[in-house]
């Protein structure tokens, strides 16, 4: 182990350090953040959920957006796999249907930056507790 | 980069459930499953929900699971981990509506909880600094050896209003003013981790789930006093918390955060050890100090205070583990910020161990100013099996009882005091209408008798004589005479023992009797025991419409005072009977009546 000399190489230290507890810090407030949801049931992951979650988290990670990506069960729409909810804090939440590494992408681009909608929005006809 | 976390208990408490399993067979299941790249274990200290441990935590979503089986590891990693969906019967029940609730933010046991002292117990890895660091570690250490005086960092602790949480509230900033002014070639730093109230392990948890924040403190504490030297003096029977302050102290060295020289300055601190064996004297100061000198843990008159004559005679600031724990924050939030927190006079959090006749057992941490009414029912969801409540015993064998009339008070250290008992070290005792009063005064003093040092006569023999007062008003032999005899033995003590354990070992017996007098009166005069606790007072007798003549009773009695045919009501004859209680509890039939 280095040492660490002064208040700078402590400052870079914690800087070096906090990227790997950003997921247990952002859990702590998850109401204020971007909530990105991958459905992830067997019809999610047959379709293709796991390489758009993975996209989700390197492009959040890379651009430093404050969202945290989980994911769910069976939202039903399997006919629309793979399908993922985002909410934003204070917003309903919107699902977008047939998402892959390009539309992921997209949705984080144009939906979480700027607000603007996508095609391939699935109407909102349920309620969560 | 893990997309999840699952973080497991590793406190003493889960530890027992067999929680270290739980790590290893999750680390196997995401092995088998693929899945070591996406998801990570974490071993992090207690969560505080004692009750339903061991816990596992899965991070992002939050969701807690409780009493967790080495044998669920496969299903959470294969349900939850893979295909995104909770394992419900391992989610945490509300016991009043028996709806599963999926994420911890929901818990009425998290709700009006503020986590200072255990902002990171349960959240970081205890054995790796660099979580801690990550965490803004250390950052309160480094602002103070190299951007404030001694004086300027003294400041801000007597501004933030933080008080010693080992029991007394003696305002801590002024604690280390008093210890830098006298001046000495060397000075300690010492950290009282001796807790022994009965029901009491929230030092225990910190110093298990976040070591480093007590290292960071007292080096914080030795830059403000000019010691260079620090001393933790921890109980033996504390394994877990030795080991895990021990591999602090190794990777705070090995950073360079301990030892010569800390970031660049000419600040040098040093942390070493000190075990005790476990006597509850030795949690006072100056007894405390005799044992680490390696005397017998007996206390001595103050003043001189150890801030002027302590370890080895030079000046020494003892101070509590969870007084320490709140130290960093102070520097990192400011001292206006803490100040906000609280009452008047009493400012921040307290931590209380939850025990008794409660729903959630547990460690909590709350504002001070909060009432008993939300700490019993809101956040320790209510009194056990719906029985009524009767008290809660606050502040170990040196407090006493608040009743239903304080269920209202805001705590904190001085509205206890007022109300006859005393924060102490936060044990919170709930009792219910079961419990007897006179036993539970008995029971603290027969703790006092054992753990009294026995230096000075009024703790010695006055707690041994009503100690053997409440043993015969228990017996039922007692009299209006002895009840006098004991208000005046308590206080006796009270003006005469020589330190704080002797001064407040009456407590309990002066708080029974100022609120539960009736059930003092109904032993004494009546010989009876309202809660049916104390055996020698109750008849039991069979109720013959209820039994069936089975002759369980009968057989069992150890001193054959049943007697009856067989398929016949039988009869208890009370002149035989000893009052054991066993044919109560062998009947299969509720056929024995109590009284």
């Amino acid at each position: 182990m280095t040492k660490i000399k002064s208040l700078d190489d402590l400052r870079q230290r914690k800087q070096q350090l906090e990227q790997s507890m950003e997921i247990r810090e952002n859990s702590d407030h998850p109401d204020s953040l971007v909530q990105i949801k991958v459905a992830m049931a067997t019809c999610g992951i047959a379709s293709g959920a796991r390489a758009v979650m993975n996209a989700f988290v390197e492009k959040i990670k890379k651009e430093k957006i404050p969202a945290v990506v989980t994911q769910t069960g069976c939202m039903g729409y399997c006919y629309a796999e793979p399908t993922v909810e985002v909410k934003k804090p204070g917003m309903d939440p919107v699902v977008f249907s047939y998402v892959d590494v390009a539309k992921a992408e997209e949705i984080v681009d144009k939906y979480i930056r700027n607000n603007e909608l996508l095609d391939g929005i699935l109407p909102a006809n349920y309620q969560t507790i | 980069m893990y997309k999840m976390q699952l973080l497991v208990c590793g406190g003493t408490g889960c530890r027992a459930s067999a929680s270290a399993k739980i790590v290893e067979k999750l680390n196997e299941s995401l092995a088998s499953h693929g899945l070591t790249q996406d998801a990570q274990v974490v071993t992090t200290g207690c969560f505080g929900f004692c009750e339903k441990g061991p816990i596992v935590k899965v991070i992002p979503d939050n969701t807690f699971y409780t009493q967790v089986k080495p044998e669920d590891a496969e299903e959470i990693v294969a349900e939850h981990i893979l295909k995104g969906r909770k394992v419900k019967r391992l989610l945490y029940e509300n016991p009043e509506t028996e709806e599963h609730i999926p994420d911890s933010k929901h818990m009425g046991f998290y709700q009006k909880q503020l986590r200072i002292a255990l902002r990171n117990c349960g959240f970081i890895d205890p054995e790796n600094i660099d979580e801690y660091i990550a965490r803004d570690g250390y950052s309160a250490l480094a602002q103070v050896v190299t951007e404030l005086t001694p004086q300027q960092a003294i400041d801000m602790v007597k501004q933030s209003g933080l008080r010693g949480r080992g029991g007394a509230g003696f305002p801590t900033g002024l604690k280390w003013e008093i210890t830098k002014n006298f001046t000495s070639d060397q000075k300690y730093v010492v950290c009282n981790a001796d807790e022994g109230d009965p029901g009491a392990f929230m030092d225990r948890s910190i110093l298990e789930g976040d070591p480093n924040t007590i290292i960071e403190a007292m080096a914080i504490c030795g830059y403000c006093i000019g010691a260079s030297k620090g001393l933790v003096y921890i109980r033996a029977e504390y394994p877990l918390a030795i080991k895990r302050l021990q591999i602090a102290i190794k990777q705070a060295k090995e950073y360079g955060l301990l030892g010569d020289n800390i970031l660049g300055t000419n600040f040098s601190f040093d942390i070493e050890l000190r075990y005790g064996a476990g006597a509850f004297v030795c949690g006072e100061e100056t007894a405390l100090i005799a044992s680490m000198e390696g005397k017998r843990g007996e206390p001595r008159v103050k003043p001189p205070f150890p801030a002027e004559d302590g370890y080895q005679h030079k000046p020494t600031n003892v101070n509590n583990v969870e007084t320490y724990a709140n130290v960093p924050v102070i520097f990192l939030k400011g001292p206006e910020w803490f100040s906000s927190i609280g009452t008047a006079k009493s400012k921040g959090t307290k931590v209380f161990a939850l025990a008794g006749k409660i729903n959630n057992v547990g460690l909590i941490e709350v504002p001070m100013g909060i009432t008993l009414r939300e700490i019993i029912y809101e956040i320790g969801g209510g009194i056990k099996n719906g029985k009524k409540f009767k008290a809660v015993q606050t502040g170990g064998p040196s407090g006493g009882c608040l009743t239903e009339k304080h269920l209202d008070t805001p705590i904190d250290f001085d509205s206890l005091v007022a109300a006859g008992s005393m924060m102490g070290s936060g044990g919170m005792i709930v009792m219910d209408e079961d419990d007897c009063m006179v036993s539970i005064a008995k029971f603290y003093l027969e703790f006092i008798v054992e753990e009294s040092c026995g230096k000075c006569t009024p703790c010695r023999v006055g707690n041994k004589r009503m100690l053997e007062i409440l043993e015969k008003i228990c017996q039922g032999k007692g009299n209006m005479e002895d009840l006098d005899h004991l208000r005046n033995f308590a206080n006796v003590i009270k003006d005469t023992a020589l330190c704080g354990l002797g001064q407040t070992s009456p407590n309990p017996v002066l708080s029974t009797m100022e609120n539960f007098y009736d059930e003092y009166l109904a032993h004494v005069k009546d010989k009876r025991c309202i809660a049916k606790k104390c055996k020698a007072l109750a008849t039991y007798t069979i109720m013959p419409d209820v039994c069936t003549g089975c002759s369980v009773c009968a057989k069992n009695c150890p001193v054959e005072a049943i007697t009856g045919e067989r398929r016949q009501p039988h009869f208890i004859n009370q002149n035989k009977c000893i009052r054991c209680g066993v044919c109560y509890t062998k009947c299969k039939f509720n056929a024995i009546l109590v009284q």
